[in-house]
C-alpha cells in the first residue's frame, strides 16, 4: 500500500456545500469502513462531484466535518486528507505530448511510489500496443485505462471515483472492477459516484 | 524533494518536446528585436543605445507567451487536482513550474541574447553586462507571472488580462536592466545590476507563497 499508513475509516458528519452562492446539499453524514465501498447516488447537478471534492480536500465544506482514521491519529485539515487519496475524475490528467509509460512514470515518482513493473501495469490495463505513442493518439477508453494504471501505481488507501465507468467498453469496465476488488481486499477504501449499477457490494449514499 | 523533481522535469520535457513554448517563445524574442532594426532605420549609433531596452523588452514578451498555459493547461485537463493531492504543498508546485518556466524561457532567452546585441549593434563591451542583467533579472520575469497566471486561471481568456497584470510589475525590471548596459556603456557605475538583483530577489522568494495562495483560491472555486 506504498508508504502512507492505512485509512481505518472516512466519517463525514453535518456536511454542507454551497457552490456560488447556490446551496447544493445539507445535512450529508456517512462513514465508510477499511476495505468497503460507498457509492454516491443522485441526479445530475446532486452535487456528487462535490462531494468527492468535499471528502479529497480539493473543496471547503459551508458546514460539517470531514474526517479519516489513521491508527490512533484523526486527520481533519483538508490538505492534510488530500495525502490518503487518489483521485479518477472526468478529466483524465495525460498530457498529449507523454507516452503512457511517461505519464505512469511521472505520477509514481511525484507520489512517492516505486516506478516498477510500469511495463506489466501497462499491459494488466491492455495498453502494450500504444505504450509508445503519445497520449494524443488515445482514445478516450484508453486514456481512462491509464488513469486505472495510475491509480494502482500510486496506491492511496482512499480512491475517489467520478463516474469511473465512463468511455470504458465492457473489459474496460471489468478491470476497474478487478483493480477495485484488489484494493479493497488490500484494506483500501472508495467513494464511486456513478450513474451506472457496479457489480460490487457496496453501502449506498443517496444525494437529493 | 523527488516529487519537486519530478514536476520540474514533466514541465521542462513538455516545454521542450514537438509544439512545446520554449522554441516559440525564442522565435518570437528573436522576431521582435530583428524587427526594430528595421523600424529605428540606418541610424548605427541610435540602435546601439536602444539595444539593451529592445532585448529587454522582446524577452518579456517573449517570456509572457508561455505564461498564461503555466497553470491553465493543468487545471483544465485535472493535473492539478492531483498535483494538489500529491505530497508537494502548493508552494512547490508553484516553485517547480516558476522554475521550469524560467529553464525553459528565461535561460534560452539570455543564452540567445548576444546574437541579438550583435544584430542591434550593441558594442561588444557591453555584452556581458546585458549577459549578466539577463541571467539576474529574468527570474523575476518567471516570478510575477507565474502570480499572474495562477490568479487568472479559472478566468475564460485569463491570457488577455495576465499582461496588464505582468508588464506594470516589471517596470523595475527593464529599467534596471537596460539601465546596467546603458551605464556600462556610458563608463559609468550606477548600481542599477543591484538594485535588479534585488527587485528579482524579492520576486523569486515571495512569488511561491503568493501563487499558492492564489491557486488554493481558484482551484476551491
Amino acid at each position: 500500500m506504498g508508504a502512507l499508513p492505512p485509512v481505518d475509516f472516512v466519517e463525514a458528519e453535518g456536511l454542507a456545500c454551497v457552490r456560488g452562492s447556490r446551496p447544493v446539499f445539507r445535512e450529508v453524514n456517512f462513514r465508510v469502513e477499511r476495505g468497503r465501498t460507498l457509492v454516491v447516488e443522485g441526479p445530475n447537478g446532486s452535487g456528487k462531484t462535490s462531494l468527492l471534492r468535499l471528502i479529497a480536500g480539493l473543496l471547503a465544506p459551508a458546514d460539517g466535518t470531514i474526517s479519516f482514521s489513521s491508527g490512533a491519529a484523526r486527520v481533519e485539515d483538508g490538505e492534510e486528507r488530500g495525502r490518503f487519496v487518489d483521485w479518477l475524475g472526468h478529466h483524465d490528467a495525460s498530457k498529449p505530448q507523454l507516452t503512457a509509460a511517461e505519464s505512469l512514470r511521472f505520477f509514481a515518482r511525484l507520489y512517492g511510489a516505486t516506478g516498477d513493473g510500469i511495463p506489466t501495469l501497462i499491459e494488466s490495463v491492455g495498453l502494450s500496443r500504444t505504450a509508445a505513442l503519445p497520449c494524443q493518439y488515445l482514445s478516450a477508453g484508453q486514456k481512462r485505462r491509464l488513469a486505472l494504471a495510475r491509480l494502482k501505481l500510486c496506491g492511496r488507501p482512499l480512491w475517489l471515483l467520478d463516474e469511473p465507468l465512463a468511455s470504458l467498453d465492457t473489459a474496460g469496465k471489468s478491470l476497474l472492477l478487478d483493480l477495485l476488488r484488489e484494493h479493497l481486499a488490500a484494506g483500501g477504501l472508495a467513494v464511486i459516484a456513478t450513474h451506472d449499477p457496479l457489480d460490487l457490494e457496496a453501502a449506498r449514499l443517496q444525494l437529493a | 524533494m523527488s516529487a519537486f523533481v519530478a514536476l520540474l522535469a514533466r514541465d521542462v520535457r513538455l516545454a521542450t518536446r514537438a509544439g512545446g513554448s520554449a522554441m516559440l517563445a525564442l522565435a518570437f524574442f528573436a522576431a521582435v528585436a530583428t524587427l526594430v532594426p528595421f523600424g529605428v532605420g540606418s541610424e548605427p549609433e541610435l540602435l546601439a543605445r536602444v539595444a539593451a531596452s529592445i532585448v529587454w523588452i522582446a524577452a518579456v514578451l517573449a517570456s509572457l507567451l508561455a505564461l498564461d498555459r503555466l497553470f491553465q493547461a493543468d487545471y483544465e485537463d485535472g493535473s492539478l487536482d492531483l498535483l494538489a493531492l500529491s505530497p508537494l504543498s502548493f508552494e512547490g508546485i508553484a516553485a517547480a513550474k516558476i522554475a521550469a518556466h524560467w529553464l525553459t524561457t528565461g535561460l534560452p532567452l539570455t543564452l540567445l541574447s548576444p546574437l541579438l546585441a550583435l544584430l542591434l549593434n550593441l558594442p561588444t563591451k557591453a555584452y556581458i553586462t546585458l549577459l549578466v542583467s539577463l541571467l539576474v533579472g529574468t527570474p523575476a520575469i518567471s516570478a510575477i507571472g507565474g502570480v499572474a497566471a495562477a490568479l487568472t486561471l479559472s478566468i475564460r481568456r485569463g491570457g488577455l488580462l495576465l499582461p496588464l497584470l505582468v508588464l506594470p510589475l516589471l517596470t523595475p525590471a527593464v529599467i534596471f536592466g537596460a539601465g546596467a548596459v546603458l551605464a556600462r556603456l556610458d563608463r559609468i557605475e550606477n548600481g542599477a545590476i543591484w538594485f535588479l538583483a534585488a527587485f528579482s530577489a524579492v520576486a523569486v522568494l515571495l512569488s511561491p507563497f503568493v501563487t499558492a495562495a492564489a491557486l488554493r483560491f481558484n482551484l476551491a472555486e
